[in-house]
């Protein structure tokens, strides 16, 4: 796919390497077709602004964070350990990634069992790469586009972190139009708790159709979303009211991929 | 028998703080059933989101209107109160408006702002009262807000309609006595109501309406461990304990962790007996003392406005999950096996359980973890908490999850994601 390679940690630790940032891919990230393209226009983001970067690969395991959710903390833990052992092998310190579950329990649920990172989803990463000068995002083919942004629940009310993703969607001088319910107020897309694998409780409405509604209120052009559940979720919803062929759903990432031509 | 007024004050004041203490003492105890967190650090950071949340009533702004209204009679209790010291002075060494010999001028300044606080505290609570029974908030038609917890919304704004006409008819009354060199703003303009009475009819109804007011405050401060308005107590310690650590941070399991790192430990004895002493740890929560005593105490600080279950996505969704709901539900049974332990001495089985007999697992299992309920919250409540630990007893203990999630649970053991894709073929994106 790419023009570059992309180094697991396991083959840069027999190089003699070591990165300067693990990209923490996830299992959506790795296995969800949609969500691997989310991916990859981060390794492409990545690549395009030199940082050194590598992934687990083969290596990596499901954070737990579904399974905790369900209530398995006993899974969970396993699922927690495992990873802790192959990420203080490899002595990582800083992590990035796409997905806000997977940032939520790496950051905040790890360190009491033994791992201790600096962990960043992704809109805060590439916001530090803004400020160093190392990332230079323009417009491109965004400028004045009306879009709106969904707040992920574990990015958002979770880890109270607000600014990053609408930081970067500045920088694409795109008209951001919030949603009625935004920020802290955020309505959830449906998928968290564990809910992106099963079938919801009988009710009178889907979560994810009342959330897209909302988005297709503002008249974006685009649904912009940071976690790769929201996005199917909201991709459905869009799907939901046929209006797929006139709104798109993108990742932040593939935002700025889009914008820079990478 | 000069003193009989005094006497008769003083007993009903010792009463009515007897009976209060009493029932404060029983709710502590149910709170202290609950199992041990330590909430015990960062006292200053404790202190300071108490200030904010609690005192500055910081959350409630999140919806304006209501922020408002709420703020008028909150200040208002808050200041009006300072009239009530005066009137325990008086009620107990039968002095008449003890502070103003003091304060001179000032005195009738003070009564004043007072009596404006008062006025504007009675037409809050109309409003209050409209947006509750005339208008249509759906937060307050919930299905779990029939029968007592409506009534019980309403008793409190009619005893403060109460008081609040008890203090200024007394005062209005008051001016109008011969020897009266008191004259308030608010009172001044109802006076012309009494005039014309005897001065001693005037002196009896005077007495009449003190005595009412007194003994409303008193009747008012009983009736609050027995409803949801406790919260104007419980707020301050609720949100001094509340989690301040980021939301999204579920803890983890300490027994599980001990468990996990034996299993994961290749020089451990697999054949090792277990440890005999303690009891055998039960994972996650069942019943209600199953839970911790910040939960219970969260429980009884609830005030039932529903701000929660009206930001909850699955309630908005029409599922029956309400995190008011769960949080009644874990006050209605903590409070019951506490009636139980009183009958009994100690807990008797009484075949019930706060999971299956209160919180369902429909309920349960159609929340998002999304913390809209514990964002919406204006006093720190966490019904999140309580949900997760169900889920932890209803996964680990009985096996009940949905099947679904039991599938996705397998496949994150065997294969180490969600779908029953292979491990190995975790980097074929790279190639793809």
């Amino acid at each position: 796919m790419t023009t570059f390679s992309v180094p697991t940690l396991a083959q840069m630790n027999a190089a003699g390497q070591a990165p300067e940032v693990l990209f923490w891919v996830g299992c959506a990230g790795s296995f969800d077709d949609r969500a691997k393209k989310i991916t990859k226009a981060m390794a492409k983001i990545l690549h395009h602004s030199g940082v050194s970067f590598a992934v687990l690969g083969t290596e990596e395991g499901c954070t737990g964070d579904p399974a905790k959710r369900a209530g398995n903390e006993f899974l969970f833990q396993m699922q927690a350990m495992m990873n802790i052992e192959v990420l203080n092998g490899y002595g990582v310190k800083h992590i990035v990634t796409t997905c806000p579950h997977c940032f939520n329990t790496l950051k905040n649920e790890y360190p009491e069992l033994g791992g201790e990172y600096k962990v960043e989803h992704h809109s805060q990463f590439l916001n530090g790469l803004l400020k160093e000068g190392r990332l230079k995002v323009e417009g491109g083919q965004f400028r004045g586009k009306k879009i709106t942004f969904h707040d992920p629940c574990y990015l958002g009310r979770a880890n109270d972190e607000y600014e990053a993703p609408r930081a970067l969607l500045e920088k694409l001088d795109v008209e951001l139009k919030e949603m009625r319910r935004c920020k802290q107020n955020g309505l959830c897309c449906g998928a968290g708790g564990a809910q992106m694998f099963k079938e919801a409780e009988k009710g009178d409405a889907e979560i994810n159709h009342v959330r897209a509604d909302e988005a297709l209120e503002t008249k974006a052009e685009i649904v912009v979303a940071g976690c790769p559940f929201c996005n199917t979720m909201l991709t459905d919803g869009v799907k939901n009211r046929e209006k797929e062929e006139e709104v798109q759903v993108l990742d932040l990432a593939e935002m700025i991929a889009l914008a820079e031509d990478l | 028998m000069q003193f009989l007024p005094n006497i008769i004050f003083v007993a009903l004041l010792g009463g009515a703080i007897f009976w209060f203490s009493k029932n404060v003492g029983r709710i502590r105890r149910n709170i202290l059933l609950g199992r041990d967190v330590d909430r015990s650090d960062n006292a200053s950071g404790r202190r300071a989101n108490m200030l904010r949340v609690a005192f500055g009533q910081s959350k409630m702004q999140a919806r304006p209107i209501a922020g408002f209204l709420h703020f008028i009679i909150y200040a208002s209790f808050l200041i009006i109160n300072i009239e009530v010291l005066e009137i325990i002075i008086d009620g107990i060494f039968g002095t008449h408006r003890f502070f103003a010999q003091f304060l001179g001028g000032a005195y009738d300044v003070i009564i004043s702002f007072f009596e404006m606080l008062a006025v504007a505290t009675i037409i809050t609570v109309v409003i209050f009262w409209w947006r509750r029974n005339v208008g249509k908030l759906d937060r307050f038609h919930k299905p779990e807000m029939e029968g007592w917890p409506f009534k019980d919304a309403n008793i409190i704004l009619y005893i403060e309609v109460a008081l609040m006409f008890a203090l200024l008819n007394m005062n209005a009354v008051e001016e109008n006595f011969t020897s009266s060199n008191h004259s308030f703003i608010v009172s001044h303009s109802i006076a012309p109501l009494w005039s014309g009475l005897s001065d001693s009819t005037l002196h009896l109804m005077e007495r009449f309406f003190w005595w009412i007011h007194i003994a409303g405050i008193l009747a008012f401060l009983n009736y609050l461990p027995f409803s949801k308005h406790f919260h104007i107590i419980l707020a301050f310690p609720n949100t001094y304990y509340a989690n301040l650590e980021a939301k999204g941070r579920f803890a983890n399991n300490a027994t599980v962790t001990k468990e996990v790192k034996l299993m994961m430990d290749p020089s451990a004895d697999p054949f090792a007996a277990p440890a005999p002493d303690g009891p055998i740890e039960k994972f996650g929560a069942k019943d209600a003392m199953d839970l911790s005593w910040v939960n219970l105490l969260n429980a009884y600080t609830c005030t039932e406005c529903g701000r929660c279950t009206s930001e909850c996505p699955a309630n908005l969704t029409g599922k029956k999950l309400s995190p008011r709901k769960i949080m009644m539900d874990t006050r209605d049974r903590i409070d019951e096996i506490g009636k139980n332990i009183e009958a009994n001495g100690e807990f008797k089985d009484d075949g019930k359980t706060l999971l299956g007999d209160y919180i369902s697992q429909e309920e349960l299992w159609a929340c998002t973890s999304c913390n809209a309920c514990v964002q919406a919250c204006p006093v720190d409540i966490d019904p999140l908490n309580i949900i997760m630990q169900l889920r932890n007893f209803a996964t680990m203990e009985e096996s009940s999850a949905p099947a679904e999630l039991n599938a996705m649970m397998t496949n994150v053991e065997n294969n180490g994601a969600p779908w029953p894709f292979s491990q190995m073929d975790r980097a074929n994106w790279i190639n793809e």
